[in-house]
């Protein structure tokens, strides 16, 4: 009667498989396979095996509850299926209403950081005070200790949270700079043309 | 159009134009919080409501947003102001291309994220405090139980009594004083107090002078000092030094 699902119980791996499925539901931050080999007493490989084992099981269209690696862990998440209803009975105060500010401000620091106000202000040509503020209270970015230049400015980098609510495994996953936006070339082609224009 | 009346609604001021200078040039209103680009829009909005162009509005509006551009990138980048005039017009030139690429750049890696944002906005998952367990610390090596039993009984051991042998005081019978001083007056109407008891005690001095207060007490002796410190005169009773009253004067007004 209490015997486990036929297909996991023939895999060696089960017993692992089901602690991690046990550390993740209690994890309320993305584990690394390191954190949960440590908990497990267990090594590293066979996490990692057994991991696979857990992300077939918990997946889009099989489970309401689904595995990703995200923010350079593990972590169980909502399926999107569940969205509707999970939006009906939670809030997610940390992305709600971010202003373009804002966004800037995230995406420079995503980019760059860690990096100080001033150079965020350097960029968008206003100063950053009230846009870092509110990033650190939706806990988006966070202090990274402070700059060795005069001065010492607070240094900001995005948070595992970022990663997460973005769903990227890790910074890395963010396009390439080079790949949007126009270039400083075309830039200045276009302030040629409007020089032009306005000679002509 | 006046540029002065112009009414401008931006996050950091609403009201009319020249008011946004005032608040500017006496430093009331930070520069660096003004969007800029929000009042050449207002100000275009208003010449397109216009059908013909204002040029003498144009030219006015130019001359003070530019003046106002002037301040607030001297007050954005203090260092780099004078770094930007020094260079080449060209050179200027590109280094603005260059940074208002940079800044381009980062407009559409926000507009990515914002894009994300959407696309992923279906994402639900446990946020919230992470109590993570501290880590533990690897446990000591083995231990035997006899060894740890005979440090503990090492510890346990009463430490030994401390001797405080060295704080005991001897203290003569106040009444031997008593006696000596009254066998000395029997000799002499007077004594010198310090004279008589150099070269006794700490202890022995100080029941003796129990002593001659104890006499005072009695009536037996009268006791003069000129000064604070000064020596201390003792004198029988009724054969006081005749400049008793002078020297209390002199002793009551130093101590005063």
């Amino acid at each position: 009667m209490d015997r486990p699902l036929r297909l996991i119980a023939a895999n060696p791996l089960d017993q692992l498989a089901r602690t991690i499925e046990a550390l993740l539901v209690v994890a309320s931050v993305p584990l690394t396979v390191e954190d949960i080999a440590e908990a497990a007493e267990d090594h590293p490989e066979r996490v990692e095996a057994a991991l696979g084992l857990v992300g077939d099981r918990y997946r889009e269209g099989r489970s309401g509850v689904v595995l990703e690696k995200v923010a350079g862990g593990w972590a169980f998440r909502a399926s999107r299926d569940a969205a509707d209803a999970c939006a009906r009975l939670f809030e997610k105060p940390a992305q709600r209403n971010l202003s373009q500010a804002s966004l800037e401000t995230l995406a420079i620091v995503a980019y760059l950081g860690p990096c100080t106000r001033p150079e965020i202000a350097r960029i968008r040509g206003v100063a950053a005070d009230s846009a870092v503020a509110n990033l650190t209270e939706r806990g988006l970015i966070a202090e990274a200790g402070r700059d060795d230049a005069a001065g010492g400015a607070i240094r900001y980098r995005t948070t595992p949270l970022f990663e997460r609510i973005f769903g990227l495994e890790s910074l890395s996953e963010l396009p390439r700079l080079d790949d949007i936006g126009a270039d400083a070339d075309q830039i200045r082609d276009r302030l040629h043309q409007v020089a032009e224009m306005r000679s002509a | 159009m006046i540029v002065r009346e112009l009414e401008l609604d931006l996050d950091a001021f609403e009201g009319p134009f020249d008011l946004l200078l005032t608040l500017v040039l006496k430093d009331e209103l930070d520069l660096r919080e003004v969007d800029v680009a929000a009042i050449v829009l207002a100000f275009i909005e208003r010449l397109a409501v216009r059908d013909e162009l204002d040029l003498e509005a144009c030219g006015e509006f130019l001359v003070l947003i530019s003046a106002l551009l002037e301040l607030k990138a001297r007050g954005l980048f203090p260092e780099e102001a004078a770094e930007l005039a020094e260079l080449e017009p060209e050179a200027a030139a590109e280094e603005l291309a260059r940074r208002l690429a940079e800044y381009r750049r980062m407009k559409e890696a926000a507009a990515w994220l914002r894009e994300r944002l959407e696309t992923e906005g279906d994402r639900f998952f446990r946020i919230g405090p992470a109590p993570l367990a501290p880590k533990v610390e690897q446990p000591l090596a083995p231990q035997e139980p006899l060894r740890l039993a005979s440090v503990l009984r090492a510890l346990a051991v009463e430490p030994p009594q401390v001797s405080l042998s060295h704080m005991s005081l001897r203290f003569p019978p106040v009444s031997q004083f008593l006696e000596r001083f009254r066998a000395v007056l029997r000799r002499r109407s007077r004594f010198d107090f310090d004279a008589e008891v150099n070269g006794l005690t700490r202890v022995e001095q100080a029941v003796a002078f129990l002593a001659l207060l104890d006499l005072r007490r009695a009536g037996e002796i009268t006791i003069e000092q000129a000064a604070p410190f000064a020596p201390i005169r003792v004198a029988r009773s009724g054969e006081e030094n005749t400049a008793r009253d002078e020297r209390t004067v002199a002793w009551t007004v130093r101590s005063a």
